[in-house]
């Protein structure tokens, strides 16, 4: 019985800790990439599988009760929400007439940049 | 007069597992405000399949197990893309034609779009959509047809 805690609880640090990772790399993308619309793209790791993950997580913490069904309830939501929230802020943008960068993105390298050298 | 019954049953489920009671008195108080919603929404004439839509479930639910393949792997790629040391993307805006019966149909496809990273639905026309990709590697028209195809059987079903 006590193993199967254990293969429980190292199911969800594990879980946890890849959707932090997933989280996190969401969060580098939105500082690196270039422009409005790439950077959605970035964000859209974070509250896609970075999320789920750690909801699915803190499910198996929380065994099979109400409190279970309570958080695959958020789970639910947010897949529905997260990608109406992301189509409206696109939208909005692309009415608003902001072009997106279309061409193909690739900046020198800090070494190349700093002696003002195209690569 | 079935989505009635099954939006009824829905919003008993919701509120029992949001409240967690158990006394008969708390219940009832429940089971009222199921009714007093229910009266809300006949009146409203908005009972449709539009706003019930657990009558296929049995083909949303493995259709949205077959969607989360695709985010988790799609997922991988932009992370990847973004946590290169040298960035080196080409953005595309791309057009893409629907094929659906139905709203629900059109409105399943544009979420799955979006839902999976790499792809964002902007404008929805009459009969495309208007998608913003991060890359070129993620705008294959075979992925698309194919994401179109499973979304309408989910929704609409093979018979139409």
């Amino acid at each position: 019985m006590d193993i199967l805690l254990l293969i429980r609880d190292f199911a969800s640090i594990a879980l946890m800790a890849v959707g932090v990772i997933f989280v996190l790399a969401g969060a580098i993308g939105v500082v690196r990439l270039p422009d409005f619309y790439t950077r959605m793209h970035a964000a859209g790791v974070t509250d896609t599988l970075g999320a789920e993950m750690i909801v699915l997580a803190l499910m198996l913490q929380a065994g099979f009760t109400l409190l279970s069904a309570k958080l695959l309830l958020v789970g639910f939501i947010l897949f529905l929400t997260s990608p109406t929230a992301t189509h409206a802020v696109a939208n909005a943008a692309h009415r608003a007439g902001l072009n997106p960068l279309l061409s193909r993105h690739q900046p020198p390298h800090p070494r190349d940049a700093e002696s003002g050298e195209k690569p | 007069m079935i989505y009635g019954v099954s939006l009824s049953l829905v919003l008993a489920l919701l509120w029992w597992v949001l409240s967690g009671y158990d006394k008969i008195t708390l219940l009832a108080f429940g089971a009222v405000s199921v009714v007093i919603a229910m009266v809300l929404v006949l009146r409203m004439r908005i009972l449709d399949r539009e706003t019930v839509p657990f009558m296929r479930l049995h083909t949303l639910i493995p259709y949205y197990i077959w969607l989360g393949s695709e985010i988790a792997k799609a997922n991988m790629a932009v992370v990847k893309a973004s946590l290169k040391p040298e960035i080196d993307i080409t953005p595309r805006l791309v057009r893409v034609p629907v094929k659906a019966e139905s709203d629900l149909a059109r409105c399943v496809f544009a979420n799955s779009i979006t839902l999976t990273p790499g792809t964002v639905t902007v404008e929805v026309e009459e009969d495309a959509f208007l998608v913003h990709a991060l890359d070129a590697s993620f705008t294959a028209p075979e992925g698309f047809a194919e994401m179109n195809l499973y979304s309408a059987r989910a929704t609409d079903g093979d018979a139409k």
